[in-house]
């Protein structure tokens, strides 16, 4: 799950780290508003979605005037941002963050992800902020400085003044840093998280340490236990139908294709597709229903994928194992009762037989396969408009 | 042979009197696995599937003798109770619970480092199938008849993909030492390589099968190790192909988010090492029968 930049700042400031002082706005009047409250003579209009590279999008204005915040304002609320990050499709900028500006002398760059080598968390930071770190690990990995946690003590303020030390930074300019490292540590360990970014890590002209802007993601799994992040979610900047399979607990990720799929496990699901691609179909999603294909799961399953308008087929591929073919088949036939689009079946697994005969029996002009090549060769055809049973 | 597992090993079942506990335990039973009771704590003295039941993992392990356990804990709970199964001494523990927080299992597999490595609990999943050695015993939850006892070795992240698999060598006739699920999950208990290491070892599997999916570093840490210290023939498959970058794909470790994640960038590593890799998902079997071919010559 990710947060917008404000809510990871305000995240964040409780732990300690330095931010500037900013506030939310839903309209220009709001962004003028806060901009009058913070005070200054600089104002940063900095457009909130869940991704990076705004500001090479234009989605990061600095304004000198409270007509430039106005009209920033105006031009990037309801405009949809593509940024590098964002996908073709973009994002819809809904909320803004007016932010008072802060003339530094140094942008740093400060990390921390989840690393599954080494199964620890890891502090990584540059002197060279402001860039892409992937760009800079891949061009320049000399600038890189990386330490690793030990779950069992945590961060230690050692490995903090290390980085801060070979970040080139000043003694007033460390200590601030110690704090800023050690802040975002605590956060990521106690909120669950599984990426902060600080990027750019300033450093002012009077030696203060400030985080200009601020990225984090969290752990799925773990926010049973962190009510508070989870009131952060931002629904409007998910697709409607993931959300909604997610309630239904299904797994849903759509894609750009016209092959609907309905599979249950996430890796026969990706392979599915795969097979598909390598029939010479697309997917139009990723739909994992679980273990447990019941006759609910099934329906709901249809309807979310149905939901997709590109949809001209649909496979469904269930490995029965815990639960028998015979029952998932009765949940698939109920379900494309009234299909507007061909449906090719395959199932697998316990009691085959009994499910495949339900399958030719029920009157409905369904595809039946025996393999998973099989299937996937049926719906590309069938996505085709070639007719076949 | 078989790794991991088979009809001697004693095995209690961990969240033992809970529904689906309670329903994979009598399948496990029914396999020919020798479970010789559970835990449910606060539950201790009672009888369930006519076994006894204990409170904690110790009293457990010095009644009956068990050695390995299987655990249907729910998220919360589920790293105290995988470091209470360490703790008792067990050598083996299969979690099957989804969706437990990665910084608990980063805990867990800190936690299991305090012991030498020859003392060391070996922890399967979680988010996974379990294990199964065909025709001995089942540790997990697959559909038990769809796998034949022969001389290959299966390792899988996902559960169903596994599941393909050995149907489909089951309808060519192959079967199956021991098939390990190492489950969808960024924090694996164990590992490809930590498998393909006992596989090695074990004198009746002739070939191993690793099915691997997008995300993490471990399909190219395994395919490493083969080109450098394995003597048998492994089949590789990596799921994901279509998966476009950044999006979780069911599993929480299905996500491309570092260089080297892709299902192009693993499947080129893993033929760059000598693995043979299956051209797509229908044809594990297929592939599967080559490398048993190669294993012959």
């Amino acid at each position: 799950m990710d947060i917008h930049e404000y809510q990871a700042k305000e995240l964040l400031s409780g732990f300690g780290v330095n931010v500037p002082p900013g506030g939310v706005a839903y309209s220009p009047e709001q962004a003028v508003y806060v901009a009058t409250e913070l005070g200054g003579w600089h104002w940063a209009i900095k457009a909130q979605i869940h991704a990076g590279g705004r500001g090479k999008a234009g989605g990061v204005k600095l304004c000198r005037t409270y007509q430039e915040v106005a009209a920033a304002a105006k031009g990037m609320l309801g405009s949809v941002l593509v940024t590098a990050q964002t996908g073709p499709a973009g994002k819809a900028v809904h909320r803004l963050y007016v932010e008072k500006a802060e003339p530094y002398v140094r942008a740093l760059y400060l990390g921390f992800v989840l690393d599954r080598k080494m199964e620890r968390i890891r502090v990584i930071a540059s002197a060279e902020g402001g860039v892409e770190i992937e760009e800079l690990a891949a061009g320049r990995p000399e600038t890189i400085l990386q330490q690793q946690v030990d779950p069992a003590v945590g961060l230690q303020a050692f490995q903090a003044r290390e980085l801060a030390f070979g970040l080139g930074l000043n003694i007033k300019q460390v200590s601030q840093a110690v704090t800023t490292i050690m802040g975002c540590y605590r956060a990521f360990r106690d909120l669950d998280a599984t990426m902060v970014e600080i990027n750019p890590l300033v450093v002012t002209k009077d030696d203060r340490v400030i985080a200009l802007d601020a990225k984090m993601s969290f752990d799925d799994n773990a926010m049973f236990r962190r009510p508070r992040v989870t009131e952060m979610r931002d629904a409007a900047e998910e697709d409607p139908r993931e959300t909604q399979a997610a309630e239904l607990g299904l797994n849903y990720v759509g894609l750009s294709g016209d092959i609907g799929c309905i599979i249950n496990g996430a890796g026969l699901a990706m392979a599915t597709m795969d097979v598909i691609k390598h029939a010479g179909g697309e997917p139009a999603n990723f739909l994992d229903i679980g273990g447990g294909a019941s006759p609910e799961r099934v329906a709901a399953a249809f309807n979310l994928v149905l939901s997709d308008k590109n949809v001209r087929s649909i496979l469904v591929n269930i490995f029965a194992g815990i639960n028998r073919c015979d029952w998932v088949a009765q949940g698939v036939v109920q379900a494309a009762q009234g299909l507007r689009v061909p449906l090719i079946v395959r199932l697998a697994g316990t009691n085959v037989e009994e499910g495949r005969r339900i399958i030719a029996g029920c009157g409905l002009p369904i595809i039946s396969a025996d393999t998973l090549a099989e299937a996937a060769e049926k719906a590309v055809s069938a996505s085709r408009g070639e007719s076949q049973r | 042979m078989s790794i991991l597992i088979d009809e001697t090993t004693r095995v209690i079942v961990q969240g033992f009197t809970g529904d689906k506990a309670t329903f994979h335990a009598k399948e496990m039973i029914a396999y020919g696995t020798s479970v010789v009771g559970g835990v449910t704590p606060g539950k201790g003295g009672q009888r369930h599937l006519d076994r006894p039941v204990f409170n904690t993992v110790k009293d457990a392990v010095s009644a009956t003798g068990a050695e390995a356990s299987i655990a249907f804990v729910p998220p919360p709970y589920a790293a105290d109770a995988l470091m209470e199964a360490a703790d008792a001494g067990l050598r083996l523990v299969c979690i099957i619970t989804d969706g437990i927080p990665s910084q608990d299992m980063m805990r867990v597999k800190r936690y299991l480092r305090r012991y030498a490595k020859a003392e060391r609990t070996t922890l399967v999943g979680p988010n996974c199938a379990g294990i199964i050695s065909a025709g001995r015993a089942m540790l997990g939850i697959m559909p038990g008849h769809i796998y034949i006892r022969g001389n290959v070795g299966i390792v899988s992240r996902s559960g169903t993909l596994g599941y393909e698999a050995a149907s489909q060598m089951k309808a060519l006739g192959i079967g199956v030492t021991t098939s390990v699920g190492i489950g969808g999950d960024p924090i694996n208990g164990s590992s490809f390589l930590d498998h393909l290491m006992l596989f090695e070892q074990d004198p009746e599997t002739h070939a191993v099968v690793i099915i691997g999916e997008i995300g993490g570093p471990q399909e190219a840490e395994a395919a490493k190790w083969v080109a450098e210290n394995m003597t048998k023939p492994v089949v590789g498959y990596v799921a994901g192909l279509t998966a476009p970058k950044g999006r979780r794909m069911g599993h929480a470790g299905a996500i491309i988010s570092a260089e080297g994640d892709s299902a192009a960038e693993k499947t080129e590593i893993m033929k760059s090492y000598g693995l043979l890799v299956a051209p797509s998902a229908a044809e594990l079997g297929a592939t599967t029968a080559l490398a048993l071919r190669k294993a012959r010559r």
